[in-house]
């Protein structure tokens, strides 16, 4: 039994992790109908920036989780300026082309951000120094860190906040309008480009936080790390709906709790034929299985035949 | 009706350049000099090697390490000013990324085959190592490997293939015999990372430590790229093992062996030469302490020259990553072989290379008749406060594989000839 | 742009066009070998494998317009039906005309399978299921070595046979009336005909009542189904055909290399090929050839240039050359997409569409 709520455990910290990415993409995709493909580089950018100002703090001599804000609150304007940056020079000038043509661009903009980091941290790995106290909590003789906690806890607080803001916010209302129809709304006196700008801003802050959250869970950090965690979000958000911020939760943590599961039941199941090598199959199979009779993700809004 | 005329000339262009290309045996590419016999004015012969590894995409960071270690071994043999032949040498390392793509792995080849270059050290992956390697055998060019351990990669029959490093059998064989032995584990789970290495050392493990009459409770695996291994080792923490042994590489041990301690297992953690480096214990930070790991050789403390290419490497490029001193080996292995033969020809320095017998800094070696490294030692670490503390270390004849003893005892005798052929061999280490 | 209309009106100029072209095809091996080096030869080689793939892909994407993120598995496919049929795996060892022909009907029934259950699905949420459908044929090819083993795991196939054209091997040299023709020449004009023979059928296709119900779903997909078009016949038919082109130009890719492993069927590739019929321009079978020798010889291209125009420029090295040549890369991706939304090459239909205003 314990061994079963650790699974649980370990599925909710993973999908989290996987929802607060998603969240970016969510934000994104909701306003302009775009995979912002280079999302999960801004996170690797967040990790790596928050890492260097940590690394520079660490003789300072102040608390650790002092330390660890500071670095934070780094990581988040660059990772700002990333986002507005790819927005304005990757995006905005193909707001009217075919609909595949910013995909290229993002997978551009991707590679380039790569090799930038690989050029400005190296090609190691980093480690995430050891400055966060190590809590440990046992939930029915399953153990949960500090960190961990934090990540879930982050991951619903954003999650509801953006709702929030989304919902009951002039800026709110602005952004609903741009993604209903942004030539309307900028009749109706929405400064269209702002909000796009603001959206990218948004979500590039919360790719800043994911990144910090996941190097400092993993305690690692490397100018790779993106491109995995970027699939599995953008994962995550289609199978509970692109474009819908609760069903990015629920989508991260179900593809989180898919993986864990089936990494640790799937060869228990099948006689020892299939074993968590096939955990990413399983994740895609369900993936599959639910898109086939819900074509538009779990909470996705039902998208009219003529889009 | 110029049409045949002009087709026939680069047809006639074309197949002397592809033919001078592929090094047909008749004819000898001949870069080195026709001077020999007239040593009057000493003519400089500039000897190009080439390398390859990834040197972009995930495993970049090892990709630069074995460059590294190719081009202080290279600036080594420059600052030696070498003669071969009657020519003085200057060495140039040609260096190249294959992305660790089977593809563009055999670009780059085709690349250094064109560039005529006298050898070639790498590639780093298996993946990339085998498919090029027929390339290289087309064209004669040596080929040495410091970190490629698939069998296949020498068993294709080429003559130029040769890997200074043990293969998976014989570390499979090593860390299994310690896992039952040493550390007295009677289960064991297995992890592995689904690559060539990762899991092809796993196999071996399982083999040697059903052979020892442990017992394996689970198999669990992960990939090269992932950083939760929560599910597995939950899994793994119900089975109960005495050791979990992961195949794979530091970038996911480090964070295996924190999660394995934070979800409170009991389990040695063991792992083979890709986790062996101190990234490993940096990543694992605290848990680290009291794991083990295996790397193939002698510790490089051990080795006469050893300590001093540690400090020079990490004065000039940091810490070793893993490879370094296998690779710095491999550029030995091939300057010594064209020394011997007099020769930086590959047709005439390539049967030296299967006589090698070198005291390198990551062991002592010698080639079988496939060009694996002979009776390759495999020698045991355990992290004591903070640092990979050497064990022990189990010595050849127990780790030569089982399976193919026939071309094992074939090789023996051109091989065990050698030495006696090559004192002159041994480096001038001060 | 308009000399190229013109062709299509003045026969005369046709046939003069065409023999040139075809002139220059035959002799482009011999003087690329000999002006560059046989390393370009065989980059040309990859590129029109690469050509084979985008074309295949190009029916999907470009003609029938669902966007497929998993192409690469059915190269996968077809490189382990030849790995498999003729290698020392099963001790298999049969002809190449048997096995392509096996190897694009497999893939086709694979490309039907993927098709089968994503007919409902459009845009995105087709991207991510074609993309996990890419991903678990990787991960099977990777992991059918146990409890039986087929493809040999991680390992890869080693020691596949060369392709063999009536008893001649392609791996050597082949004496050709006094001539030696190089493998990598041979191996040239080989896929070189399997690349026309599938133009061919492309353009075959794009003017057939098929091509047009592709286009017409394209276009709209209700008013299609409308006018009477089965589309989940021509849907399923659109994933066949590519996938088939993908299927033989994996089983030439096998032969050619003497060695698969699944780490040469990554997601990268398939956006990679994804790359290539957008940029080329997608629709147009031109802008497609375009894209795939583009994308497959500029980031050969950086690595010849990026270290020694550093060391012209500048005297030494500045900035990491590997890094640099794929941050050019990228770069190009970019600067390309940005100046030409449409792609390089775009179809004349695509063309109007895109100055009409709305995409």
């Amino acid at each position: 039994m314990d061994i079963f709520i650790q699974q649980i455990i370990n599925g909710l910290v993973l999908g989290s992790i996987y929802a607060l990415v998603a969240l970016g993409y969510t934000m994104v995709y909701g306003i302009m109908g775009l995979i912002n493909f280079a999302h999960g580089e801004v996170v690797m950018i967040g990790a790596m920036v928050a890492l260097t100002v940590i690394n520079l703090l660490l003789g300072s001599g102040l608390p650790g989780v002092v330390m660890a804000l500071i670095g934070l609150a780094a990581a988040v304007p660059v990772c700002m300026a990333t986002g507005f940056a790819i927005e304005r020079i990757a995006y905005r000038p193909l707001r009217n082309a075919p609909k595949l043509a910013p995909l290229i661009t993002a997978i551009g903009v991707s590679i380039v951000l790569q090799n930038v980091a690989m050029l400005v941290w190296g090609r190691n790995y980093h480690a995430f120094p050891p400055i966060l106290p190590s809590v440990d909590f046992e939930v029915f003789e399953a153990t949960i860190t500090g960190v961990q906690v934090a990540i879930i806890a982050i991951a619903a607080l954003m999650m509801i906040g953006l709702t929030l803001l989304v919902q009951r916010t002039r800026l709110g209302r602005a952004m609903r309008a741009t993604a209903e129809n942004p030539s309307i709304a900028q009749l109706m006196g929405v400064d269209t480009n702002r909000i796009i700008s603001l959206t990218f801003v948004i979500g590039s802050s919360l790719a800043a936080v994911a990144g910090f959250m996941v190097s400092a869970n993993y305690s690692i950090a490397h100018y790779y790390m993106g491109f995995i965690l970027g699939l599995k979000a953008f994962t995550a958000a289609v199978l509970g709906g692109i474009g819908n911020l609760a069903g990015a939760m629920l989508g991260g943590i179900l593809l989180g709790l898919i993986e864990s599961l089936g990494a640790g039941y799937i060869g228990d199941l099948t006689g020892g034929f299939l074993g968590s090598h096939y955990q990413d199959v399983f994740a895609f199979f369900v993936l599959i299985l639910v898109l086939v009779f819900r074509p538009s993700g779990l909470v996705g809004e039902k998208v009219a035949e003529r889009a | 009706m110029q049409f045949p005329r002009l087709t026939s000339m680069s047809l006639a262009v074309a197949a002397a350049l592809a033919l001078a290309a592929c090094g047909d045996k008749k004819e000898e590419p001949a870069p080195p000099p026709a001077a020999p016999a007239a040593p009057v004015a000493k003519p400089e012969v500039t000897v190009n090697i080439g390398h390859v590894a990834p040197l972009t995409g995930p495993q970049a960071h090892l990709g630069k390490d074995n460059e590294n270690a190719a081009r202080l071994a290279i600036e080594e043999l420059n600052a030696k000013a070498l003669e071969i032949g009657g020519a003085k040498i200057k060495f140039e390392l040609l260096a190249e990324d294959d992305q660790a793509d089977p593809k563009q792995g055999t670009i780059v080849a085709q690349k250094l085959v064109d560039a005529k270059v006298n050898g070639v050290i790498g590639h780093l992956n298996s993946g990339t190592t085998i498919p090029a390697s027929k390339l290289y055998s087309d064209a004669g060019i040596p080929q040495i490997s410091g970190s490629a351990t698939n069998p296949k990669y020498t068993q294709q029959g080429f003559a130029t293939t040769f890997r200074v490093m043990a293969n998976d059998v014989q570390q499979g064989h090593a860390l299994g015999e310690f896992a039952a032995q040493a550390i007295k584990a009677k289960t064991v789970a297995i992890i592995d990372d689904r690559t060539a290495y990762g899991q092809g050392l796993a196999d071996e493990f399982e083999k040697a430590v059903l052979a020892n009459g442990g017992k394996v409770v689970t198999r669990e695996f992960t990939t090269d790229k992932a950083t939760d291994f929560a599910a597995i080792l939950t899994k793994i923490k119900s089975k109960r093992p005495d050791v979990v042994f992961y195949g794979g590489m530091d970038a996911q041990g480090g964070p295996m062996v924190k999660q394995l301690k934070s979800l409170g297992l009991k389990a040695k953690f063991l792992t083979g030469d890709g986790g062996c480096t101190p990234e490993l214990i940096k990543l694992a930070g605290a848990a680290a302490e009291g794991q083990y790991c295996s790397l193939p050789g002698v510790p490089l403390e051990q080795m006469p020259g050893g300590k001093e290419f540690g400090d020079k490497f990490s004065a000039k490029y940091g810490q070793i990553q893993l490879y370094a001193p296998y690779v710095y080996d491999a550029v030995y292995v091939m300057v010594e072989a064209m020394k011997r033969a007099n020769s930086v020809e590959p047709a005439k320095y390539l049967p030296e290379v299967g006589k090698t017998d070198f005291q390198g800094v990551s062991s002592k070696i010698a080639f079988d008749a496939n060009g694996d490294l002979k009776n390759g030692a495999i020698s045991l670490y355990q992290v004591k406060e903070g640092k990979w503390e050497y064990l022990q270390t189990i010595g050849g004849a127990a780790a030569e594989p089982e399976a193919a003893p026939a071309p094992a005892a074939d090789a023996a005798k051109p091989a065990e000839a050698a030495p006696a052929a090559a004192p002159a061999a041994t480096p001038e280490k001060k | 742009m308009m000399r190229f209309e013109a062709l299509r009106h003045d026969k005369r100029a046709a046939i003069a066009a065409t023999v040139l072209i075809g002139i220059l095809l035959a002799v482009a091996p011999f003087l690329i070998g000999s002006a560059a080096g046989s390393t370009w030869l065989r980059i040309v080689d990859f590129a029109l494998l690469y050509i084979m793939l985008a074309l295949g892909l190009n029916i999907v994407v470009g003609f029938a317009g669902l966007l497929d993120m998993g192409y690469i598995a059915f190269y996968a496919v077809g490189a382990y039906m030849y790995a498999l049929l003729a290698s020392p795996q099963f001790g298999l060892h049969l002809p190449m005309w048997a096995i392509l022909p096996a190897g694009a009907a497999v893939a086709g029934i694979f490309g039907v399978l993927l098709g089968a259950p994503t007919l409902r699905l459009r845009g995105d949420y087709l991207a991510i299921v074609t993309l996990g459908f890419g991903e678990i044929i990787r991960i099977f090819l990777n992991n059918l070595n146990a409890p039986v083993n087929i493809t040999n795991g991680p390992q890869g196939i080693s020691g596949i046979d060369p392709i063999r054209i009536g008893g001649v091997s392609l791996s050597k040299p082949i004496d050709l009336f006094g001539f030696t023709l190089p493998s990598l020449h041979a191996y040239y004009y080989l896929f070189l005909a399997l690349a026309l023979a599938i133009v061919f059928v492309t353009i075959r296709l794009e003017n057939s009542r098929i091509g047009r119900a592709w286009v017409a779903i394209r276009e709209d997909e209700i008013a299609a189904k409308a006018c009477g078009i089965n589309t989940r016949n021509i849907k399923l038919l659109a994933f066949a055909m590519g996938a088939s082109f993908g299927g033989v130009a994996g089983g030439l890719f096998a032969g050619f290399q003497a060695f698969v492993s699944p780490e040469s069927f990554s997601l990268m590739e398939s956006v990679m090929v994804l790359c290539m019929v957008v940029l080329g321009g997608m629709g147009n079978i031109p802008g497609v050839i375009l894209g795939g020798i583009l994308l497959t010889i500029l980031p050969e291209l950086f690595r010849h240039g990026a270290g020694p125009v550093q060391q012209a420029v500048f005297g030494k090295i500045l900035l990491d050359p590997e890094a640099l040549r794929m941050l050019l890369f990228g770069l190009a991706l970019i600067v390309v997409m940005l100046y030409r939304p449409a792609g390089l090459w775009p179809s004349t239909r695509r063309r109007r569409e895109f100055k009409g205003g709305a995409a």
